[in-house]
């Protein structure tokens, strides 16, 4: 048995150690809002934060995490926005939509270490996030917006939720 | 809720004018969602259910990514005075009544079929043409989906007018309710009941477009909350009782069939269930994905011999020599090439392309459960007509025993028009009767068989007099579409299809002596629809030709096509696109800028990407795009569209290449085929031009001037004609 903290939640799952915690949250504990899209590691789909950092929950075993876990389901909820998923919103950012959990994850972390990013900066964070629908101009506007909503704390890092 | 008649306006193009016409369907298949219906839920069409809480708009075609649903939903919230924000929206099912007639026009009946009609035989053959692709939605829906709100209108109207014993003509809509001139209002929830028991109206007249409210305005899409928020739902997601996890390890030489496989290694390993043969790999059931993965990996298989030629070499040489060759098609032969190149200097140049992958995000995956005398399937796929009939096909069942649910796909680009990924879940589900299986395709075997973007070549010839083109002859081969697609469901090839030279043949300059023709080549890897089909490599070979004719003719490129040009649209986006980029003012210092125009699928489109050179290294500065759409029904839609379509085709241009060796595709994962990453992403500005003479869809129509555009920039810059993409085999791009 493996305990796990997922969204403030204890869970006890029985599967191999060496069991990626992508597949534990999707396929054991049915937290599908977390994508597989290359399974090592590059496209950032399943990014996930582990105690407020991203990670890419498709190459970390589910014995290695060492932590509070949180999902986009995590973030927010359509009645209770994240600030980072209200920007999302308000620039209408998703097309296919499969990227934005990992999107949004992997901003929120950037934005908790960085409250007035420049373009080059969001380029360069945002690069390990792959988009085939070419969605980044809106992301770096998305970025922009839920920067300028310092009052809050991004990365969600006290787990006080 | 029976209807003897229903009447759907429709539309189909010809000759660039647009044509409503009445399509007259009898009872009983009039309107699929009769018997999927709840209690105290009403069809007043089959794109309108009403019920006690509220109105759901039925949109048949799929969503993508394109932001379809949305578009779609509010031509018929438009009609039926119902606010976007009032109206939920819905797939709905597989049905011929939702044919895409733009892409596949209703043929007259035979003598045959009417006669058997009238003996009352019911000799209805499946369309299968439920189809979402070549940015035709908009232009198969603009008239259809309208009436439909409308004729839902005037049937609530008319139950409101018996209701409250006022004349019809005294009352008017808003909101979502009917209301009479003392100011009482029916809310449509409360008159649906008596609506639908009222005959629908033969053709209701549609909204002038100055009595817009909704469309021509941007609308928040209706699944953006979803997809911000990790809810929305694709076919990975699907949860069901009982549901088993499974993934598909296929012969890496595409269709060279499975020989033998062992799989004692598998059965020791967790979460093991079962393998299943088929005809060219195995399906591997756990009861995790991760579990089916691992084990997939411990089975010793035998795979047979690759179907087409090895190496890359070879799939190249097929594509060059096939231009010698003489199985051919003139699709365009006006004047008289050969004789007036023959007095002239002579500019020619060879082209090549690579095949390119879809690479969608979300790897192909579909859903299966065969039940008693019943199969459901819930796939992201861009033809739910084509999977009920090929599910019914495979599990032996009639086609109306199989529900297909039509999920959000992540990206489809052409890839989910495919059956294969469907296939291989109804061949597990028939394997596991009673058991719904979840099929993934993992990105290694997603990528490795996709149905590709044809490798093409080209050659052109041409001459100048004058500052004008007096003769352009330009040869295509690439793969068959069509054949290869047809190959693929065991049917026969018919000949050269219009991709084998679509955005080069249609294209309005005026060019007395112009010669399109395009080679037939072997089948080698199967090819498919990619976003723009064939104009993808044949925008880029005749778009670049242009641009070297301007060059020998020592003129301003984007002048010297606008001297081509006397089609009106296609002149405005050009005009519009020299003031949006300052073409006409001088570069800074490093900086070049070069032009494509294509008449994309109808729509006239132009691109201006202007580079900037240092130390060798090209970078893109920006980029600016101009599209008619005809009509512009959701403006920030429209941008988003053309956006990824450009980012789509430059990411191809830049460094898109699958290649083959020992039989198999080489490029695996993301690791070794690059998608456009941020800070790769140019700065994109763009225009929308509204001709509104007809109207256009937006999905596809940027992505093939991208290629020329950069390749015409980079001449620009540096005086180096690149004839062969993906660019970066050339020269280094610095982001």
């Amino acid at each position: 048995m493996t305990e796990l903290r997922v969204n403030g939640t204890r869970y006890e799952v029985d599967v191999d150690d060496d069991m990626p915690l992508l597949w534990v949250l999707r396929d054991e504990l049915g937290l599908v809002g977390t994508k597989y899209g290359c399974g090592i590691a590059i496209c950032g789909a399943c990014s996930v934060l582990i105690n407020g950092i991203s990670k890419r929950s498709c190459i970390i075993s589910v014995a290695d995490v060492d932590g509070e876990v949180t999902t986009i389901e995590g973030l927010g909820t359509p009645e209770s926005l994240h600030p980072v998923q209200e920007a999302w919103i308000e620039h209408q950012v998703a097309q296919c939509g499969y990227c934005q959990s990992g999107q949004i994850v992997g901003a929120c972390d950037f934005l908790s270490g960085n409250q007035s990013p420049t373009d080059d900066e969001i380029d360069r964070a945002m690069s390990a996030h792959l988009c085939r629908c070419g969605t980044y101009p809106r992301i770096r506007s998305a970025i922009k917006s839920a920067a300028e909503k310092t009052s809050v704390d991004l990365a969600d890092k006290d787990n006080s939720r | 809720m029976k209807r003897r008649t229903l009447i759907l306006g429709s539309t189909a193009v010809a000759g660039g004018v647009l044509i409503g016409y009445r399509l007259q369907l009898p009872v009983p298949e009039i309107n699929p969602l009769l018997a999927t219906l709840g209690p105290d839920q009403f069809a007043l069409t089959p794109y309108v259910i009403v019920d006690g809480t509220g109105v759901t708009v039925i949109t048949p075609r799929a969503e993508m990514g394109q932001g379809i649903h949305g578009t779609l939903a509010a031509l018929v919230a438009e009609e039926l005075d119902i606010t976007m924000a009032d109206v939920k929206v819905e797939h709905g099912p597989p049905s011929d009544v939702y044919s895409n007639t733009v892409l596949h026009p209703p043929k007259p009946s035979s003598l045959r079929s009417r006669m058997k009609k009238r003996l009352g035989i019911d000799n209805r053959k499946r369309r299968r043409a439920q189809l979402t692709g070549a940015q035709t939605s908009i232009q198969d829906s603009f008239v259809k989906m309208r009436k439909a709100g409308a004729a839902a209108r005037t049937v609530l109207v008319i139950a409101a007018a018996r209701q409250l014993g006022i004349p019809a003509t005294e009352l008017r809509t808003a909101n979502g309710t009917v209301m009479a001139p003392n100011g009482n209002s029916i809310p449509y929830t409360d008159l649906a009941a008596d609506a639908a028991g009222i005959e629908l109206p033969s053709d209701p007249p549609l909204k002038p477009r100055h009595k817009w409210t909704q469309l021509g305005k941007s609308q928040p899409r209706v699944d953006m909350v979803k997809k911000c928020t990790g809810t929305a739902r694709y076919a990975i997601d699907m949860r069901l009782p009982g549901m088993l996890h499974a993934v598909v390890r296929l012969n890496p030489r595409i269709g060279g069939g499975l020989i033998s496989f062992d799989a004692s290694g598998a059965s020791k390993m967790p979460g093991f269930h079962k393998v299943i043969p088929l005809d060219d790999g195995i399906i591997i059931v756990a009861s995790n994905t991760w579990y089916a993965m691992k084990a997939a990996a411990t089975v010793k298989v035998e795979w047979g011999p690759a179907p087409y030629p090895a190496t890359n070499a070879e799939h190249r040489s097929a594509v060059e020599s096939a231009l010698d060759g003489d199985s051919l098609k003139r699709w365009r032969d006006d004047g008289d090439v050969e004789n007036a190149l023959a007095g002239s200097e002579v500019y020619e140049g060879s082209y090549f392309v690579p095949y390119l992958p879809h690479a969608t995000m979300e790897p192909l995956c579909a859903v299966a459960w065969l039940k008693e005398g019943e199969l459901e399937i819930w796939a992201g796929n861009q033809n739910p007509s084509n999977a009920q009939y090929h599910g019914a096909k495979i599990v032996g069942l009639p086609v109306d025993a199989v529900r297909v649910h039509t999920m959000y796909m992540g990206g489809g680009f052409g890839r989910r028009l495919e059956m294969d990924f469907i296939k291989t879940a109804v061949h597990a589900a028939r394997a596991l009767p009673g058991i719904p299986v979840k099929v993934m395709w993992p990105r290694e075997e997603d990528m490795t068989h996709d149905v590709y973007r044809p490798t093409a070549a080209a050659r052109f010839r041409g001459s100048v007099s004058g500052g004008k083109i007096n003769a352009l002859d330009l040869k295509l081969a690439s793969p068959g579409l069509l054949a290869s697609s047809l190959h693929r469901d065991n049917r026969g090839s018919q000949g050269f299809f219009r991709a084998s030279a679509m955005g080069a043949m249609e294209q309005p300059y005026r060019i007395e002596n112009y010669r399109v023709t395009a080679y037939s080549v072997p089948r080698l890897l199967p090819v498919g629809w990619w976003r723009s089909v064939g104009e993808s490599q044949n925008a880029f070979f005749h778009e670049s030709a242009i641009d070297e004719l301007a060059h020998a003719a020592e003129t301003d490129p984007l002048a010297f096509r606008l001297s081509l040009l006397e089609h009106g649209p296609s002149r405005k986006v050009l005009e519009t696109i020299a003031e949006l980029s300052n073409w006409n003012s001088k570069v800074p210092e490093g900086h070049a800028r070069g032009v494509a125009y294509v008449l994309s699928s109808g729509a006239p489109t132009a691109h201006v990407i202007e580079v900037s050179e240092n130390n060798g290294l090209i970078r893109i500065e920006k980029v600016y795009v101009v599209v008619d759409v005809g009509i512009a029904l959701d403006p920030r839609n429209i941008e988003a569209q053309v956006i990824s379509s450009v980012l789509f085709g430059l990411c191809a241009a830049i460094h898109g290449e699958i290649t083959v060796a020992n039989g198999s595709v080489r490029e695996k994962n993301f690791n070794d085929y690059q998608l456009m990453s941020c800070n790769q992403a140019p700065r994109v500005e763009i225009a929308i031009h509204e001709s509104e003479s007809e109207i256009f869809g937006v999905g596809e129509s940027a992505t093939a001037g991208a290629a020329p555009a950069l390749g015409n920039a980079i001449f620009a810059a540096r005086g180096q004609r690149i004839r062969e993409l993906p660019f970066n085999k050339s020269i280094d791009f610095h982001f």
